[in-house]
């Protein structure tokens, strides 16, 4: 009796039952994907795993990848993205790179041809190892039914630890099919992998001292701080201190919009009062960010009165680059945890109302206007903003790129954490409809809300199809101007109004919802907008709103290129 | 501004690590002057020294970017004060030129390199040393007529006391007290 337990345990299984074993032991729920000629034998197998793995066909396999992405930020654990070889493969390559630059755990595993047949170019064989290695974390390709549970613990370990980043891991058809004794342990280190650094105390008093002698500090909260869980120990320190708090694109949601202390987005186009006030502030207090373009505009005018605190876990990005007086290379968490006991209780009333000032003027002159227009054509702010007001605060928000995304990243009122899916370093279009299925699919009980613009929208179009297929209730809130906005805005500012290619002749959206069978309303009048996000809000299972918004309006304010951020404009006079 | 660095790397022995690392520098636009890798003391174990020619600022960042990589040990960014390094050459030269082959054998000798073969036809020279030393030899035979000339990437040491062996001891002893940051992806 003993003998045949032992034998169960050790039982042969093929290397693609390993693969979906390893991955039920490392808690997976979900897998998105598409199957293919070189992955049939795992697809074969997980039939038999349809109770553990729940398994998304997208139509497209860059569908499946930000899928996976939007998976693991709304979840908090590791997305997981299943290709074929060849074309399979090299179609993930935009998702794996937004992942990367995004610092987000997915983990994908591509098939790939036999192990003879790997470097003859056989059919459907490609080199992902080579491709994706500037764009992954880590990658490896198994050859040996044997080698898949280490490698699958391995390539977790690496994924979720320290910086998260995607990893990808290859395993040649033959590996699938042979036969292996299944014993999984998961990995907790890595001799030449270290994912944080432990605290210095001497950082920690000085970074303290820095903040106690600052008149003038401002703390700029990234990504990092939402990773390592550090939102309540963001608000204590800020609270103490009496610190403004700006955000990054992906930090946005770290710091609540209702405090007091919120300074708003930086960047390009951010807002007003923490660009101006960059150049103000005698101290910067980056925690979990990585200075990028976007946020520094020019780096030689970028806070020259500041000297600057860098919280980060990875420390090549610490002096790349902004030069950090003070660097201190850990766990953002930890970091300010242990900073807090040191700083002293301050108000800084006048430098917070520095800010104030200045967001008063920006009320005027952008907010206002763009979010409560009296008259004339509609606007992405006030649907934006209507669409806020009528969400629950837990609700995720998911953004495709350009125009529409900014202004949700101004006009949408977070408070909450972890309610923003959007592409940030890299900027992908067409991000946005496959990370809504990610998103509401990584949920159970949060509303998704996906703001995509007409251009994005076009990009992964088809994954509407999976909307349909697995009737998942996402709010797709199209704005729509007929434009590649962001670019017909740099043509109108910076190329004299030259209108090349941007212009697009668009399908109709509510026909093609339609033959999606996806509920929709389209609306043009401001009259119409609350009634309709109402009807979508409160609807059950996929809906669309097109919003026909105005097709020459500009994001506002905009920090030009080459300009520093104190340089931010408020207006534009429209040429066209 | 721009000056020369050797970097030497610990990795593990892994199939691709040579490509990510290079990945990094020419992402830069840095140039690999030379590269060698080989065993280091510790089985198991590869060392890669690079010679590379940029900015200090540079050097660091990219050796952190470096250090980044997964199956990278530890990255030392040395200045050629700081490293005992030689390189390796050899010279196939025609005994038919215009020199005898005496004259070459005392050119060998003065410039302390050995003569590896000998034929009716050709000689073939070994020589270690800096890469200065290698040069000069190559302008002294190169008369006599050089049929090939081949040298290595540089192999360097490092004058401080501390090895590897130490830094890893450490980072087996930091395993106990390192926290994995998981709080949000676990």
């Amino acid at each position: 009796m003993r003998k045949m337990t032992e034998d169960n345990n050790h039982k042969a299984i093929t290397g693609a039952e390993a693969l979906l074993k390893s991955l039920v032991e490392e808690g997976v729920d979900t897998i998105y994907g598409y199957p293919g000629g070189a992955i049939m034998p795992v697809y074969d197998r997980l039939l038999d795993y349809t109770g553990s793995l729940r398994h998304i066909l997208t139509r497209h396999e860059q569908g499946a990848a930000h899928a996976a992405q939007a998976y693991a930020m709304v979840a908090g654990k590791p997305g997981v993205c299943f290709a074929t070889s060849g074309p399979g493969a090299t179609n993930l390559v935009t998702g794996i790179a937004n992942a990367f630059l995004d610092s987000v755990p997915v983990v994908f595993i591509t098939a790939q041809v036999a192990s003879p047949l790997i470097g003859t170019d056989a059919f459907q064989e490609t080199d992902i190892l080579g491709i994706s290695m500037p764009v992954t974390k880590w990658n490896a390709q198994v050859k040996k039914a044997a080698e898949i549970p280490d490698t699958i613990a391995r390539a977790f370990y690496i994924a979720r630890t320290g910086r998260p980043g995607p990893v990808l891991v290859d395993i040649s058809k033959d590996a699938q099919i042979e036969t292996m004794n299944f014993r999984y342990r998961r990995c907790t280190y890595i001799r030449s992998y270290n994912p944080v650094n432990p605290i210095v105390n001497r950082d920690i008093e000085s970074a303290a001292v820095m903040i106690n002698h600052s008149e003038r500090p401002l703390i700029l909260a990234g990504h990092g701080v939402i990773i390592s869980g550090a939102v309540a120990e963001l608000k204590s320190l800020a609270e103490k201190g009496g610190i403004p708090v700006a955000v990054t694109l992906l930090g946005i949601p770290a710091f609540s919009h209702d405090h007091r202390l919120f300074a708003g987005m930086l960047g390009m186009h951010g807002n007003y009062a923490p660009n101006v006030l960059t150049n103000r502030a005698d101290l910067i207090i980056a925690a979990g960010m990585r200075f990028d373009d976007r946020v520094t505009g020019n780096l030689k005018k970028y806070a020259p009165q500041a000297r600057v605190i860098h919280i980060e876990i990875d420390s090549s990005e610490i002096d790349k680059n902004v030069r950090a007086d003070l660097g201190i290379n850990g766990d953002v968490k930890e970091v300010l945890t242990a900073i807090f006991p040191h700083i002293r209780e301050r108000k800084r009333e006048e430098w917070i109302r520095e800010f104030r000032i200045l967001d008063s003027t920006e009320h005027e002159k952008v907010i206002r206007p763009e979010t409560e227009p009296e008259n004339g054509e509609l606007k992405m702010g006030e649907v934006v903003k209507v669409i806020s007001e009528h969400a629950g605060r837990d609700a995720v928000v998911v953004t495709d790129v350009g125009q529409h995304q900014m202004a949700v990243a101004r006009y949408y009122h977070f408070t909450d954490s972890n309610t923003l899916v959007t592409s940030g370093g890299m900027g992908t279009m067409g991000f946005g409809l496959p990370a809504a299925v990610g998103a509401a699919t990584g949920t159970s009980d949060r509303q998704v809300i996906a703001f995509i613009g007409d251009g994005g929208i076009q990009m992964t179009l088809q994954e509407l199809g999976t909307i349909m297929q697995y009737h998942i209730p996402v709010k797709i809130v199209l704005l729509n101007n007929s434009f590649l906005g962001m670019v017909r805005q740099w043509q109108e500012m910076f190329f004299n109004s030259r209108y090349a290619s941007t212009e697009m002749v668009n399908p109709d959206f509510v026909a093609l919802a339609s033959a999606y069978g996806i509920p929709r309303r389209k609306i043009k009048n401001r009259e119409e907008l609350k009634a309709s996000a109402a009807e979508m809000l409160d609807s059950d299972g996929p809906f669309i709103l097109v919003a026909e918004v105005s097709r020459t309006a500009n994001i506002l304010p905009m920090v030009e290129p080459g300009a520093s951020v104190s340089e931010v404009t408020l207006t534009y006079n429209s040429k066209s | 501004m721009k000056q020369e660095f050797t970097i030497s790397l610990f990795s593990e022995s892994h199939i691709g690590i040579l490509s990510r690392i290079t990945l990094i520098l020419s992402r830069r636009q840095i140039n690999i002057e030379s590269i060698t890798a080989s065993e280091s003391a510790v089985p198991g174990v590869q060392m890669l020294t690079m010679v590379v020619r940029t900015t200090p600022e540079m050097v660091q960042k990219v050796a952190r970017q470096v250090e980044k990589v997964v199956d990278v040990l530890k990255v030392f960014v040395h200045t050629s004060s700081e490293i005992i390094c030689q390189e390796m050459a050899l010279y196939k030269v025609t005994t038919r030129g215009l020199m005898s082959g005496s004259m070459i054998s005392d050119i060998v000798r003065k410039h302390n390199a050995r003569i590896l073969e000998v034929k009716s036809e050709y000689m073939v020279v070994e020589k270690s040393g800096t890469r200065a030393e290698i040069k000069e030899l190559l302008a002294l035979l190169e008369p006599c007529g050089v049929l090939q000339f081949v040298s290595s990437g540089r192999v360097a040491v490092t004058r401080q006391v501390k090895e590897l062996n130490a830094y890893l001891r450490e980072m087996e002893e930091a395993r106990g007290t390192r926290q994995e940051a998981l709080e949000f992806y676990n």
